[in-house]
């Protein structure tokens, strides 16, 4: 059968699986455009800055396990979009990135519009095309969502020139793939895995950090088996947060910078580190070569050039953390370890990381809290990047699977208002909170035009202290309190909301915060409730950038504990 | 961390932009590419790289890592420590006139050279063999004067039967790469 080159990609589209697209059109992708009527089944989000497709295609991409799928036009509308991806890359999220291209004829020649994309996506993507035959197209579509899901999971960029779209070819869909160098290593090698078993029977001191790769691998109950079985605390990465019930008696919370206390503790003292689906960055490890200096290390990751790669590994198992994790828990044997618990409940008790101090002012860590009460920890948190991100991952208990929505490897201010757009429409059911800063939610503040147009009930929180905060926290801290350009004014939010039919709040005093959350929860659409915090609030505990995990810096001690930890379940 | 050069060895599919993703890896990291070889392999739609880098051990073995995880790279090996015959071509225009003549060729026949164009005031040498023969044969023939000079760059192949980009290792280190290349390339592997 003969059709057009945009037949033939949403035909190929549909046939993946996807049903919705986050997009901006624009002339070289207008004939792909054109033909989405004849695809029903497909639906497009418009959104306000092609940054937020990307955006909304990871959040959307996180919270189902499908291929997220984001468009763009030509020139300044794929260059946009390069944010979101390599946001996707760094966080291995599986989207799929179409771009229009200017007619092969105009291609490098600086036609209008013309940007060399995916020269410019290379170091971004786990691949990516730039289609010059149409024949190719169906193919390349279908590498394309093969190679974004599979192994470690990542953006695949396909540029395809307007004229394309419009070309008549033959169209078959291909059943097989022509891969011949691509193959991910999904069983663990059985002999490490032996050696895994032993020094898992052997330790005595024993911590599993678990990170994202738990979440995208689906490895929940294989990871509470093994921790379970052999009595092993589970500490996670940032993103690794909600692969692990927070309120379950094994889980010792976050590691690294603004990691937990005892977490961080414990690795420090562990005389073996179970590293699954995670990938040591700076962030979570603090000083390399001080990292877990007693421990020996087994490294479980689908990836292999991620063995090694900052922290010496004493058995790498490579493959699929739940394939890996089946194979282990067949051999694991039942152990206690109870003076290594003792000590870490010493530790918790001692450092306890999360109580919030009395205060009259309204506090970020009391606000994140009480939306965990509202919420009942039931909802899908999505965070936007610096101080109001790590008070979102210490202060609400993750106990669902995969509730966390963060950008955590390129860290991007703005991420959180577009990607709650795709985790709303991939969740619909789901209680959405974005727990934003007033200096990322800027960043990408024309996405309020998208959740109005497709009135998505996604609640947001803005923590509003008038600087970009984490930012500020560090010139506090180690600048001598220079707060050169870390002051920030802001629009009124609540009029903002208003403009785009969003309803809202300010919340100036600590005894509106319950009732403003609660008005919230009952509004059947979006929600604005703009938090006038602390502004110099800090995020403690905090391990110094290059120092080791045991040189934290914890508050100072001058508040009393009100927020006792919740009983184990 | 200590520079040593290494032979990195790659099979990769044929197709556009293979050079620019290998390339782009070392590029991010600072590492200058001395040599780099392309050429058709023993497998159809396959071509071998030899590349020629200078790093600190570690990052190289990070960069091959790398390398072996492009969609369209079969397999990538560090060659450095193993038993190999390197060679590379190169071709020079030597400065050549009635009086110099015979002992420029005296020299090429000594490094087993050829002769391969002459004209009235050069003659052009072909010489193969690894870098330190073609550069003494170039410090020789300095002296005459040279015109113009070109290198093809390392190839290198491991002695005895096996093949680094074929073979499968008991290591677990590089267990799944070399699954990889048995079960994936097409026939002849």
């Amino acid at each position: 059968m003969k059709m057009t080159g945009a037949q033939i990609i949403l035909d190929g589209l549909v046939k993946e699986g996807v049903d919705v697209i986050f997009g901006i059109l624009g002339g070289a992708i207008l004939p792909l455009y054109d033909t989405m009527p004849q695809f029903p089944q497909l639906r497009h989000i418009l959104v306000r800055h092609e940054q937020g497709a990307a955006h909304a295609a990871d959040g959307y991409a996180r919270v189902t396990g499908k291929v997220g799928v984001c468009m763009a036009t030509s020139g300044p509308g794929a260059t946009n979009l390069v944010t979101g991806i390599a946001n996707a890359y760094l966080d291995s999220a599986p989207i799929v990135a179409i771009t229009g291209q200017v007619p092969r004829s105009l291609i490098g020649t600086d036609g209008f519009q013309e940007a060399d994309i995916t020269g410019i996506t290379l170091p971004i993507t786990k691949h990516n095309y730039l289609v010059r035959d149409t024949g190719s197209l169906a193919r390349i579509i279908k590498e394309a969502f093969y190679l974004a899901r599979t192994g470690r999971p990542g953006p695949v960029h396909i540029d395809v020139p307007r004229d394309v779209f419009q070309e008549q070819v033959e169209y078959h869909y291909p059943t097989k793939l022509d891969l011949p160098s691509y193959k991910p290593t999904l069983q663990g090698h059985p002999a490490q895995i032996k050696k895994a078993v032993k020094l898992i029977n052997e330790s005595k001191q024993p911590v599993i950090i678990a990170g994202h790769g738990v979440i995208i691998s689906q490895a929940y109950d294989e990871l509470r088996k093994l921790a379970e079985t052999a009595q092993i605390p589970v500490v996670t990465t940032l993103l690794g947060i909600s692969c692990f019930p927070e309120s379950h008696v094994l889980s010792f919370g976050m590691l690294g910078m603004h990691g937990m206390a005892y977490a961080n503790m414990a690795v420090n003292t562990s005389d073996l580190i179970i590293a699954i689906g995670m990938r040591f960055d700076d962030r979570a490890t603090g000083k390399v070569s001080t990292f877990a200096p007693h421990a020996r290390v087994i490294h479980i990751d689908i990836d292999p050039a991620e063995i090694g790669k900052n922290v010496r590994v004493d058995v790498p198992i490579v493959g699929d953390v739940k394939t890996v994790l089946s194979a282990l828990n067949k051999q694991i044997s039942s152990t206690e370890h109870v003076e290594w618990f003792e000590q870490l409940e010493d530790w918790r008790k001692e450092h306890p990381s999360t109580n919030i101090r009395e205060s009259e002012s309204v506090l970020p860590q009391y606000v994140v809290r009480q939306i965990y009460e509202a919420t009942r920890g039931e909802a899908t948190i999505i965070t936007g990047v610096g101080q109001n991100q790590m008070w979102a991952a210490q202060h609400y208990w993750y106990d669902r699977p995969n509730t966390l929505i963060s950008s955590g490897g390129l860290g991007t201010m703005g991420f959180g208002l577009p990607a709650s757009v795709g985790v709303k429409v991939g969740r619909p059911d789901d209680t959405v909170w974005l727990i934003d800063g007033d200096g990322s939610f800027q960043m990408t503040i024309q996405e309020l035009g998208t959740i109005a147009q497709e009135r998505l009930s996604i609640k947001m929180a803005i923590m509003n202290n008038g600087y970009l905060g984490m930012v500020r926290q560090w010139q506090e801290l180690f600048f001598d309190k220079r707060y050169v350009a870390t002051p920030l004014s802001g629009p009124d939010y609540v009029k903002v909301g208003e403009a785009y039919g969003i309803p809202g709040a300010r919340v100036n005093r600590k005894i509106d915060v319950i009732p403003g959350i609660e008005k919230a929860m009952e509004e059947p659409g979006p929600y604005l409730i703009d938090f006038a915090i602390e502004p110099e609030e800090n995020v403690y505990p905090m391990v110094p950038s290059g120092a080791s995990l045991g040189e934290m810096l914890e508050e100072p001690k001058k508040e009393e504990a009100i927020w006792p930890r919740r009983s184990t379940p | 961390m200590a520079t040593t050069k290494h032979t990195i060895v790659a099979l990769v599919e044929d197709k556009p932009g293979v050079l620019n993703r290998m390339a782009s890896l070392f590029r991010r990291r600072g590492f200058n590419i001395e040599s780099i070889a392309v050429g058709h392999s023993e497998i159809p739609n396959f071509s071998r790289m030899t590349i020629v880098v200078g790093g600190p051990s570690a990052m190289v073995e990070q960069v091959r890592k790398q390398l072996d995880k492009l969609v369209p790279t079969a397999k990538v090996s560090d060659i450095t420590g193993d038993e190999m015959v390197a060679r590379e071509l190169a071709l020079i225009k030597v400065k050549a006139n009635s009086t110099t003549r015979s002992e420029i060729m005296q020299i090429v026949d000594i490094f087993r050279a050829n002769i391969v164009d002459v004209a009235v005031d050069s003659l052009t040498v072909e010489a193969t063999g690894d870098e330190d023969k073609i550069d003494s044969l170039l410090s020789l023939l300095r002296s005459f004067g040279i015109k113009e000079i070109s290198r093809t760059g390392r190839i290198a192949l491991t002695r005895g039967s096996l093949s680094p980009l074929e073979v499968e290792p008991e290591s677990p280190r590089t267990r799944s790469k070399s699954k990889k290349t048995t079960r994936e390339l097409p026939e002849g592997s």
